[in-house]
C-alpha cells in the first residue's frame, strides 16, 4: 500500500496521554457544568413524577419488582473475588450427605449426591458421591507413580507427567456404587432420592485409555486374561477386571468435568471402568498387574457379592444393570400446587445406551413414553422428561428404563423372585413415589 | 496379484503404524526392587504369598494389641465393623458350605468367616489394609499369626497350629464356605443377559391395588429436615420433616418459607483483604502497586508516623479526596459501614500488610 493510500484509509491514531492542557481542561469542565445544570433542571420534574407513580403502584405489585433491591442500586462484587468460584449461597441446601447409622467409621463411609436438585446428566464435582475405605488423601501428584507389571514384556513406571503427555480421551460415564439402593431390598427405609439413589454420579472423565498403557507395556495377549487394579491409599483397594473390559473402554483418568479429579474422588489418578460398579474404579491408582487368574480380593469375594436364595453367593458381579429414577418430584418433596409438572429423572445402563423410558402416574397400571433429553450416551446417565398435570388426587409415580440390549428395568418383586431378599448389592428395581393430597411425596413400594 | 497388493500395503503401513505411536517410549522400566515393593497381592492359588509362618498364640498377642479394639477379643464384635468370626460349624468345614447362609437360618449376621471362600483373600487383606489405622505395618509372620488366630477362633485350625506358606493350601481345604461361591458370567460381562425379566406393558398392566411398603413414621426425620436439603425455588420444596405432614390438601396452606442451610461464614476477625475486594477498593488500589490510585502499601508508607493516622484515613475513606497522589479524585465511600471503614483505616495505618 502506498503511503498516500494509507493516509486516506482510516488510520487510527493513538490518543496521546495528557493531550489536554490545563486551559483545555478548564474549558471542558465549564462546558460540562453548564450542560449538567440544564439536565438537572429538566430531570427534576420527571423524578418527582416517578416517585408519585411508584407510590400509586405499591398496592398493585410485588415488592420484588417495585422496591429496588441493593443489587440494583449498589456496586457488586469485583471479578475473581473467588478464584475457584462457589455456588450461590442460596444453593447451600444441596450438599453431599451421609446416611446416619449406615456406617460407623467416617473413614470407611459414603456420602450421597443430592440428585433431587441436579439438572441434565453431569454431576458437579463438589457433589460427586464419595466412598472411602480407609479415608481420603490429597496426594502430591509429583510423587505419584503408576506401575504396570505382571504378564507384560516391559514392567514400567509412569509419572503423572508421563501419563498426561499420552494421547487422551474425554468421555462421559456414570459411576454407581454396587450398593446404591441397597437398603430397599427389603422394605422402604429412606426418605429421599438422595439416599435411595445418590451413590450415583456422571462426569466427563479425561485420561489415557487403559488399552494404550497395556499395549505400550506389551501385555501377554495369550495368557493375560485379567488385570488387577490397585490403589495407593491405606486400603490399597484392589479389583480384578477382565482383559476384554480393560482393552475396551477403561480409562486411567486424571480429570473430571474439566478439572483435575478432586481428592475425594481419587486425585491424582483413578481408574474408570464404564458400566461397572464404582468399587472397581480404583482411586489413587498406583498399580496395574496383568495376570492369568482372578484375584478374589476382599471386595469381590467377601463384599460386593450377591446372596442368592439357595445360600450361595455370586462373585465378581460388577455390571450395573439398567435402572432409572424420577428425581422431580421425588421423596420428601412437596408439590407447591395442582397443575402442570415436568416430571424428570435419570436413566442408565451398564450394558449400553438407554433406548426408552416409560413413566406411570398410577402405580404401574398404565405407562407413557418420556422424552429423552440429549445426549443419549452409552454407559452414561440419560435425562428424561414427561408432562404431567396433577389433579390434586393421590398418585404413584414410577419410571421404567429399557436399554439397547432390550432389557426392561424390573419391579422389586420380580428381582426378589430370582435373587431373594438377603442381597445388598445391585438393586435396580423400579422406584415408586406416592404423591399425597397434601402435595407431599413419599417413598413406597408398589408391585 | 491381490496378495502382492496386500503385501505391498503391509510394507507401507508397518512403519506408518510405528509412526502413529510416537509416545511409545514415554515412561521407564520398573526396577526389580520397585516391583517387589509394590507387588503385594496374593491370589487364590497363593501366588505372591511370601515365605513365613505364625502361630495361633502369637496371633492372639498381635490381635489383642492391634485388632481387638475394633474387632473384639474373639473377632465377634459388631461395634465398629461387622463381625469376623461366628456362624460357622464343624459340619460347615466338612461340607465347605455354611448352613447359616441358607434359607431358614436365624443367625443374625453374615460374618467374614461365613462368607470368605478363599484363604488368600483373608491373608491378602490383612497384609495390605490392616491394622485399620496403620496399614501394611505388620510383618509377614505377624500376618500369618493373625490369620492363624482367626482360623482357630472359627475351629478351622487347632489352638496350637502354626500357619505357613507350606501348609496354607491344606488349610484352604477346610474353609467353611469354600464351596459357597458361584460365578455368574452375565453380571461380569458387559454383553451378558440379565437374569430377571420384565416386559414393557403399556396399559391395563397387572398391578396390586395396595401399597406394599411405605416409609415408617420414625424414619420421617431420620435424615434431618429434608426442607433444608432441597432447593428454595422451583416446582417443589423439601418437606419440613421436623413436623408431621400437613393434613389439608395442597395449595391451602401458605407457601413454604425459604430455608437455606448454607455454611455460616467463619467466625473471627474480619479479613481486611476480603473487605477491600468486596467493596471494590481493589478496583483502584493495588496491595503493593498503583492502579488508578496508590497501592495500599504506598499510602501506609507515605503517612508513616503521622499523628492520629487512623482518623485521617477514616476521613479520607468516608469523604473521598483528591490531590495527594495526582489529579484523579477518590470518590466518597458511603456504602462502607462504620466498622468496615474503621477496620480498613486501621489496617492501612498499621502498615497495610
Amino acid at each position: 500500500m502506498s503511503k498516500d493510500l494509507s493516509d486516506v484509509i482510516g488510520r487510527v491514531l493513538p490518543a496521546p496521554e495528557n493531550h489536554l492542557n490545563t486551559d483545555k481542561l478548564e474549558q471542558a469542565r465549564k462546558a460540562r457544568r453548564s450542560f449538567m445544570g440544564k439536565a438537572l433542571a429538566m430531570g427534576a420534574g420527571a423524578v418527582t413524577g416517578a416517585t408519585a407513580s411508584t407510590r400509586a403502584l405499591a398496592a398493585e405489585g410485588e415488592d420484588a419488582i417495585l422496591k429496588l433491591p441493593a443489587h440494583t442500586t449498589g456496586l457488586g462484587q469485583p471479578v475473581a473475588t473467588l478464584g475457584y468460584g462457589a455456588p450461590s449461597k442460596w444453593e447451600g441446601n444441596l450438599q453431599r450427605r451421609q446416611s446416619p447409622g449406615l456406617t460407623r467409621v467416617p473413614q470407611a463411609s459414603v456420602s450421597f449426591a443430592p440428585l433431587q436438585g441436579l439438572f441434565g446428566i453431569i454431576t458437579p464435582n463438589g457433589l460427586h458421591f464419595e466412598r472411602h475405605h480407609q479415608g481420603w488423601w490429597d496426594i502430591d501428584p509429583s510423587q505419584h507413580r503408576l506401575m504396570v507389571n505382571g504378564l507384560v514384556k516391559r514392567e514400567r513406571v509412569f509419572t503423572m507427567d508421563d501419563l498426561m503427555r499420552l494421547p487422551s480421551v474425554s468421555r462421559i460415564h456414570f459411576i454407581e456404587c454396587g450398593a446404591n439402593s441397597a437398603p430397599e431390598w427389603g422394605n422402604v427405609a429412606l426418605p429421599s432420592v438422595q439416599y435411595t439413589h445418590g451413590m450415583l454420579s456422571c462426569c466427563e472423565y479425561t485420561g489415557v485409555l487403559l488399552s494404550t498403557l497395556l499395549e505400550m507395556c506389551g501385555y501377554d495377549k495369550k495368557n493375560g486374561k485379567y488385570v488387577l487394579a490397585e490403589g495407593a491409599d491405606g486400603s490399597s483397594m484392589t479389583r480384578t477386571i477382565d482383559i476384554e473390559r480393560a482393552m475396551d473402554d477403561c480409562i486411567v483418568a486424571w480429570a473430571m468435568n474439566g478439572e483435575m479429579l478432586r481428592p475425594e474422588n481419587g486425585y491424582p489418578l483413578r481408574l474408570v471402568v464404564p458400566g461397572v460398579q464404582g468399587v472397581s474404579w480404583v482411586k489413587y491408582l498406583r498399580r496395574l498387574e496383568v495376570g492369568d487368574q482372578k484375584w478374589a480380593t476382599k471386595d469381590e469375594s467377601v463384599h460386593y457379592i450377591d446372596h442368592m436364595p439357595d445360600g450361595t453367593h455370586r462373585q465378581y458381579t460388577g455390571i450395573q444393570e439398567c435402572k432409572s429414577v424420577i428425581t422431580t418430584p421425588s421423596g420428601s418433596q412437596t408439590l407447591l400446587d395442582k397443575g402442570y409438572y415436568n416430571v424428570t429423572g435419570l436413566a442408565w445402563s451398564g450394558r449400553g445406551a438407554i433406548k426408552r423410558v416409560d413413566v406411570s402416574v398410577d402405580g404401574g397400571r398404565s405407562w407413557r413414553t418420556a422424552r429423552l433429553e440429549g445426549p443419549v450416551l452409552p454407559k452414561a446417565l440419560t435425562r428424561f422428561n414427561i408432562d404431567w398435570v396433577w389433579d390434586g388426587k393421590p398418585a404413584v409415580l414410577q419410571s421404567r428404563a429399557i436399554d439397547s440390549t432390550g432389557y426392561v428395568q424390573p419391579k422389586i418383586n420380580q428381582l426378589r423372585a430370582v435373587r431373594g431378599t438377603r442381597s445388598i448389592y445391585h438393586q435396580n428395581a423400579i422406584q415408586s413415589w406416592r404423591v399425597a393430597e397434601n402435595g407431599e411425596v413419599s417413598n413406597v413400594q408398589v408391585y | 496379484m491381490r496378495t502382492l497388493i496386500l503385501l505391498a500395503a503391509a510394507f507401507v503401513t508397518a512403519p506408518a503404524f510405528a509412526q502413529t505411536q510416537p509416545w511409545h517410549e514415554i515412561g521407564r522400566d520398573a526396577t526389580k526392587a520397585e516391583v517387589k515393593a509394590w507387588d503385594i497381592d496374593v491370589r487364590p492359588d497363593f501366588k505372591g504369598l511370601p515365605k513365613g509362618s505364625g502361630t495361633v498364640s502369637r496371633g492372639e498377642t498381635v490381635w489383642e494389641a492391634q485388632c481387638a479394639s475394633c474387632h473384639g477379643s474373639f473377632g465377634e464384635s459388631n461395634e465398629v465393623f461387622t463381625p469376623i468370626v461366628g456362624g460357622t460349624t464343624k459340619a460347615d468345614i466338612e461340607r465347605g458350605r455354611v448352613k447359616n447362609l441358607e434359607p431358614g437360618s436365624t443367625f443374625p449376621q453374615k460374618t467374614t468367616m461365613m462368607k470368605v471362600a478363599t484363604l488368600s483373600t483373608l491373608w491378602d487383606y490383612i497384609n495390605r489394609a490392616m491394622p485399620w489405622n496403620a496399614p501394611k505395618s505388620l510383618t509377614a509372620d505377624e500376618v500369618y499369626s493373625v490369620t492363624a488366630y482367626i482360623l482357630s477362633l472359627a475351629d478351622v485350625v487347632p489352638a496350637d497350629f502354626t500357619l505357613s506358606d507350606q501348609n496354607i493350601a491344606e488349610v484352604q481345604k477346610r474353609m467353611p464356605n469354600r464351596n459357597g461361591m458361584v460365578f455368574h458370567e452375565p453380571l461380569w460381562k458387559v454383553d451378558g443377559k440379565g437374569d430377571v425379566k420384565n416386559v414393557a406393558c403399556m396399559k391395563d398392566c397387572p398391578v396390586e391395588s395396595t401399597i406394599r411398603s411405605s416409609l415408617p413414621d420414625f424414619a420421617r426425620d431420620a435424615h434431618g429436615n429434608i426442607q433444608e436439603q432441597n432447593r428454595v425455588i422451583g416446582p417443589v420444596r423439601g418437606a419440613d420433616t421436623t413436623k408431621p405432614p400437613p393434613t389439608a390438601p395442597v395449595g391451602s396452606a401458605p407457601p413454604p418459607t425459604v430455608v437455606v442451610a448454607a455454611a455460616k461464614p467463619a467466625a473471627g476477625a474480619p479479613d481486611t483483604k476480603a473487605l477491600l475486594a468486596a467493596n471494590s477498593c481493589t478496583a483502584c488500589h493495588g496491595m503493593t502497586n498503583k492502579i488508578v490510585g496508590p497501592g495500599f502499601n504506598e499510602i501506609a508508607a507515605k503517612h508513616k508516623g503521622k499523628a492520629d493516622l487512623e482518623a485521617y484515613l477514616l476521613g479520607r475513606i468516608r469523604e473521598g479526596g483528591s490531590g495527594v497522589y495526582g489529579a484523579v479524585p477518590m470518590p466518597p465511600q458511603p456504602q462502607l459501614s462504620d466498622a468496615d471503614a474503621r477496620s480498613i483505616a486501621r489496617w492501612i495505618a498499621s502498615g497495610a500488610k
